[in-house]
């Protein structure tokens, strides 16, 4: 019954990749704390198979439209989200299964949350979550899943060490394989290169760019250069709203509608 | 280039006071810690030296004799291991529960408070109240009579809050950012308590257990009216049957019996302490396996 429902929200996650079809559309979205407004009318559409970037500075309401998609909100006390978001065409609002969607949805984290538990069952927990049990069906996936978030080489001889005790970078490459075991649709990053070197950040990225055959991406980051080296098209977020949103090099080449793009790209604040 | 300035490592008048400062203050600290331990072995070493002597196969499996002036302790032993053994199997799995309720479903509203505000208030009330409770409540209105079943009743009762707080605050002291990703990932509530809240607070379960059990054994005025008794030449065959405990054992042994040889109280007293200790060894034991097993 969850499979099948699973299904349904990941729509035809076998079709070709068509890049003038909507993975995520968002309309009049609204999120409030209490009286605190965090996001104020914000309509974007994401494409199948994009990097979308969004930029902006703290307290622009990026992590708050990462949490509304997930339907993180039942978890936030307070949390009020108005308006409509639709995930492969279906209101999120009206899911009688909002674990479905989430196993969809893959999450990074700004800081690297590696589960108390060891490297392969980190990898596995999503799996087994969804009913995978068996050993060798395991261990395709954790090495594949590893692979892929390059990370495999380093820790194949101790995939039963904490994954907890990793170094930052490799912690933040764990979760980025976590994420890839639950085999997304769409990839939320949320300032993943906060507590990671540049070495590393570079080879997330580089990931990233591959992984763009398969999942749509969404990248919240504070780095104004990442957006530029991975988005296909970028939004600007500021005080709770979406300025602008375009195709990343437009952004930066200064084909901007709003002189506050232009500022913030340019490092004139923020 | 710059010359070094011969006086820049040099200690100046204020290093040299911080430095007293705090040595005074490691010293306090540490003389505290020593206050501490010194009741502890003062009470080990005097029941050591005054009741060693009266230790002996003999003393643990025989029962009393002549009024309790002679003989062993065996009768009571028994009902303390019935009595903490029940009381454990009523209030662990309620106080777990209870505290997983309340640390990971419970919303924060006056309902929640006002439950936290109760177990807290439950924990202060006098032994000798809950005594009375239980005598009301379970051997007069259940009618279970005075029986081990209505002594660990009230014993559980009492300690319930203890294992329901330290279970609430250590599953509390699990990062919330694993829940978090947890939940991000499609699991429900209760597949993230199971997969990583509780493997990551039992150890601090098990020292709500560990204080539950000492507690438990030791008390007196609670069992007094509910199920056990100064003696009884019976040892007990099912809940429903009375008891002698160490604990009512010692009050007796010490206050209620003239011309008693003065070791066999203070003997009384080494064995209700080595029993707690003796329990209390396996919890720990197993509290240290865990503890090296996880980390974050």
């Amino acid at each position: 019954m969850v499979s099948s429902s699973a299904a349904a929200v990941a729509g035809d996650a076998v079709a070709p990749a068509d890049p003038s079809r909507s993975k995520l559309e968002i309309s009049n979205l609204s999120i409030r704390y209490g009286n605190t407004v965090a996001l104020r009318e914000v309509n974007l559409t994401v494409r199948e198979h994009e990097i979308f970037g969004i930029i902006g500075p703290a307290n622009a309401g990026k992590t708050s439209l990462l949490k509304a998609i997930n339907r993180m909100d039942v978890f936030t006390s307070g949390m009020k989200v108005a308006g409509e978001i639709r995930f492969n065409g279906r209101d999120t609002s009206k899911l009688s299964n909002v674990y479905a969607l989430r196993s969809r949805i893959g999450v990074v984290f700004p800081l690297p949350v590696g589960l108390p538990m060891t490297v392969y069952d980190n990898v596995a927990l999503s799996p087994r979550l969804r009913g995978i049990s068996d050993k060798a069906e395991l261990d395709v996936i954790v090495q594949r899943c590893l692979t892929r978030a390059a990370l495999w080489d380093e820790v194949k001889d101790r995939l039963h060490a904490l994954g907890s005790l990793l170094s930052g970078g490799q912690q933040q490459r764990l979760t980025i394989a976590r994420a890839l075991s639950q085999e997304p649709d769409l990839l939320m990053l949320d300032e993943f290169s906060i507590a990671v070197d540049p070495v590393t950040t570079m080879r997330i990225e580089d990931v990233l760019k591959e992984l763009r055959q398969e999942v749509t991406i969404l990248l919240v980051t504070n780095l104004v250069q990442q957006a530029r080296r991975l988005a296909d098209r970028t939004a600007f977020f500021l005080n709770g709203e979406c300025v602008e949103v375009g195709i990343t090099e437009d952004l930066f080449t200064g084909e901007v509608k709003d002189q506050r793009t232009r500022d913030y790209v340019e490092g004139r604040f923020g | 280039m710059a010359t070094a300035n011969p006086t820049m490592f040099q200690a100046s008048d204020l290093n040299h006071h911080n430095e007293r400062v705090q040595r005074r203050y490691r010293l306090l600290f540490g003389l505290m810690t020593l206050l501490l331990i010194t009741p502890v072995m003062l009470i080990l070493g005097t029941l050591v030296v005054k009741g060693g002597g009266a230790i002996s196969w003999e003393f643990l499996l025989t029962a009393p004799t002549d009024g309790m002036r002679t003989g062993g302790v065996f009768p009571a032993l028994l009902g303390t291991i019935w009595l903490v053994t029940v009381a454990l199997i009523l209030s662990v799995p309620i106080g777990i529960f209870a505290a997983i309720y309340l640390s990971e479903y419970a919303g924060d509203n006056w309902f929640t408070r006002t439950i936290n505000l109760a177990i807290i208030n439950l924990a202060g009330v006098p032994s000798i109240v809950h005594a009375l409770f239980g005598l009301g409540a379970f051997v007069l209105f259940f009618e279970f009579g005075t029986s081990i079943l209505a002594a660990s009743l009230t014993l559980a009762v009492m300690t319930m809050p203890v294992v329901i707080v330290a279970t609430r605050e250590s599953l509390q002291a699990v990062p919330q950012a694993f829940r978090e990703a947890c939940w991000n990932m499609g699991a429900t509530r209760w597949q993230t308590i199971r997969r990583v809240v509780l493997p990551n607070s039992l150890t601090g379960i098990l020292t709500g257990v560990i204080l539950e059990v000492s507690r438990t054994a030791g008390e007196t005025a609670p069992i007094m009216f509910t199920g056990a008794v100064f003696f009884t030449p019976f040892l007990p065959q099912s809940v429903f049957d009375q008891t002698m405990a160490l604990s009512l054992h010692l009050f007796v042994a010490a206050t209620q019996v003239p011309g008693i040889a003065e070791e066999v109280p203070f003997g009384v007293a080494l064995v209700l302490i080595g029993l707690v200790l003796t329990m209390n060894s396996v919890s720990i034991a197993f509290r240290m396996w865990l503890r090296g097993k996880k980390k974050w």
